[in-house]
């Protein structure tokens, strides 16, 4: 085996180990508290793949996931730690919401400029944290958290005052800027699973292009790994800083507009915030920060939360336990030493084997 | 009400909603100044405010423990569970040179989970714990109020809980400890140069351990002055980014006690102001979702314009390996 089909073997069999550790621990916590771990994960699992209904609302709650993880991965590749997913999916619901209900066009390009405003609101939001870091020197980690506050606190505002529909929300959007789709509803008994996680795929595999077959993604990606040695070859480091903000934000309000044009047609005033930014962290980070990787962590990560609903409602079980299990899958991701460790051993006993 | 009393209230409350933030901003400098990038805050205050709410809650309504005692004691828990729950940042942190950002998120992740997974335990599936009823008096200036004028005035600004007196104090010991003691001098050697430290004979990984655990402490009590002294019950929503927001006071003041107090206070006051508006009638002029996004905003523009390039310890989130270059 050469040196590059190891690591990849490695750089999925970490994260796969953790999972397995990661449900490990989890069982025996739960049996600690008097939980049987093995019931608990056949709910979950029930909860998951029991019926069509519960693997299409599974799909549905895995979409937004898959591009909050797309987000923060983009970002992470280029260097930035983006904790303002979870704002800038906000504005995307907002920019997304605004068009649908404000503007009359025919289907499909209504969907689409919808989708469209979401992202660069949404690009431009994330930009000035971007801005902030290239020009002034103030860590993103910082900014993207107000910005959050920033968001939700305006959203809300906005809402109330200019958009306000029936109750605390918006009005419903035009039915021409719907991602709801018939077909792939029907297909799961009337689940909510619609377009966006078709967009969602193919953002994927867009930004697996943009990252590792263009010279911008090059750039991106030299300016996150060495900023000194980028600069020095002639790439303007708060150009590309900027723009990978822009790029992570963009990724993050899409996942908005996917909520709000394909879910509930509609965007709440709301006390808090969804989580899907900061579960986009985590899924990241199971998916290895790579844009395949993301797809099989969203799976993962949105199967067990969905799933976990299942568990409590059937077993009593709190949801809070699966929760437990992310949090120690993506402790030992960062803590990938013990799996190196662990499989160095293993094949140096191999070695020893076949001498 | 006069403008005297308004800033009297406004200068109370923001020193009660400060003191949260001053002590886990604390909590940061010790874990940040030793070289370990501590984002777990969020979630040490998570258990902290956990700990204390519940022990507090079972030790004045159960055990019987005197009124006046239950809340110490309930403090006391959120430091050693603080402290406990740090170990596990520790260990990925310095022995097994993980990505330390991660696995500050790992612990918020845990965190969250586990104090609500215990809440539903102990409360019969309820999302969150009773109100705690045996909480702090607010312990006022005493004799002092008797001083004729400034008394009354005394009377009105340090109308607090002694836990806002305790993260004064422990801001003074902190900046001694940190700046004025053999110990302070190599817990910032090891964040500054840690091969230098080392070669010196400070143990390195020793001095790690420490300043994480000790942030685990103050981040632990920060978060049962929360629970306990201003929201009077632990629910998934009782933190909600006090820990990102302390993260935030210690590096706008600049890894430095005396600056991450005056970040926390400035947090504090915006806060308070925000609280305030209906009351003064900021509200007429300025929406209250609005204000309520103040705090953030005038973070960013402080962060932007005041205090320009924040210089972090010169180590932070570098795993030290012995005898590497």
């Amino acid at each position: 085996m050469n040196n590059s089909t190891a690591s990849r073997w490695t750089a999925l069999l970490v994260p796969t180990l953790a999972v397995v550790l990661g449900l490990l621990i989890g069982a025996v916590i739960m049996a600690l508290m008097g939980y049987d771990p093995l019931v608990g994960y056949t709910a979950v699992l029930d909860g998951v793949i029991g019926n069509s209904y519960f693997f299409g609302e599974t799909l549905r709650a895995v979409t937004p996931l898959i591009f909050s993880g797309l987000a923060v991965a983009f970002a992470f590749r280029t260097g930035l730690f983006n904790i303002g997913v979870e704002g800038q999916y906000i504005v995307g619901q907002l920019a997304a919401a605004y068009v649908g209900v404000s503007f009359d066009l025919p289907p499909v390009l209504h969907a689409a400029m919808a989708v469209l405003a979401a992202m660069i609101a949404a690009g431009l939001y994330a930009g000035i944290a971007g801005w902030l870091k290239a020009r002034l020197g103030v860590h993103e980690v910082i900014t993207t958290i107000m910005l959050n506050y920033i968001a939700l606190a305006s959203a809300n505002y906005l809402i109330r005052n200019f958009l306000k529909g029936p109750g605390e929300r918006t009005e419903d959007i035009l039915p021409t800027a719907s991602l709801a789709s018939t077909w792939l509803s029907d297909m799961f008994e009337g689940a909510r699973v619609n377009w966006g996680l078709l967009i969602a795929l193919g953002f994927s595999l867009l930004i697996y292009w943009l990252l590792w077959k263009t010279t911008t993604g090059y750039e991106l990606r030299a300016v996150g790994l060495n900023p000194h040695a980028s600069e020095y070859a002639g790439m303007s480091v708060p150009r590309n800083i900027v723009l990978a903000m822009v790029i992570s934000g963009a990724l993050a309000g899409a996942g908005g507009a996917a909520d709000t044009l394909g879910v509930y047609g509609y965007m709440n005033i709301s006390a808090g915030f969804s989580g899907i930014g900061f579960d986009g962290i985590a899924v990241a980070l199971i998916g290895s920060n790579n844009p395949f990787g993301v797809i099989l962590g969203a799976i993962l990560f949105g199967g067990l939360s969905f799933g976990a609903d299942n568990m409590q409602r059937v077993e009593g079980i709190p949801t809070e336990s699966i929760k437990i299990v992310i949090s120690i899958v993506i402790y030992f991701v960062a803590a990938s030493a013990i799996v190196h460790w662990l499989l160095g051993k293993f094949r140096r006993r191999q070695e020893v084997q076949s001498s | 009400m006069s403008l005297a009393d308004i800033l009297i209230i406004l200068i109370n409350g923001t020193i009660i909603f400060s003191t949260p933030l001053i002590l886990t901003a604390l909590g940061g400098v010790f874990s940040e100044r030793s070289g370990v990038v501590n984002i777990g805050l969020e979630g040490l205050m998570v258990i902290g405010a956990f700990a204390a709410a519940v022990v507090t809650i079972f030790a004045g309504e159960q055990w019987g423990l005197a009124p006046g005692l239950a809340p110490w004691l309930g403090i006391l828990a959120a430091m050693v569970a603080g402290v406990l729950f740090a170990i596990p940042h520790a260990v990925a942190s310095v022995d097994l040179k993980a990505d330390q950002v991660v696995s500050g998120v790992a612990l918020n992740f845990f965190a969250a989970g586990f104090a609500l997974f215990m809440v539903k335990k102990l409360f019969e599936g309820a999302g969150q714990t009773t109100t705690v009823q045996h909480t702090f008096n607010k312990v006022n200036v005493g004799f002092l109020a008797d001083i004729p004028v400034i008394g009354p005035l005394l009377e009105g600004l340090f109308n607090i809980y002694p836990v806002s007196y305790l993260a004064f104090v422990l801001v003074g010991v902190a900046y001694y400890v940190l700046y004025k003691t053999p110990f302070g001098l190599r817990l910032r050697a090891v964040g500054e140069h840690p091969r230098a430290a080392d070669t010196l004979g400070v143990n390195v990984r020793r001095m790690r351990y420490t300043a994480v655990m000790i942030s685990g402490g103050l981040a632990g009590i920060g978060g049962g002055a929360l629970s306990i002294a201003i929201s009077s019950s632990f629910t998934h929503a009782t933190v909600s980014g006090h820990g990102f927001m302390a993260l935030a006071a210690m590096i706008f003041g600049k890894w430095h006690p005396l600056g991450a107090m005056g970040a926390a206070l400035f947090f504090g006051l915006a806060t308070a102001l925000a609280s305030l508006s209906q009351t003064i009638g900021l509200a007429n002029y300025f929406p209250s979702e609005l204000l309520n996004a103040l705090p953030y905003l005038l973070t960013i523009l402080a962060l932007a314009g005041v205090v320009g390039r924040a210089e972090s310890p010169h180590a932070l989130g570098k795993p030290y390996e012995k005898g590497s270059r």
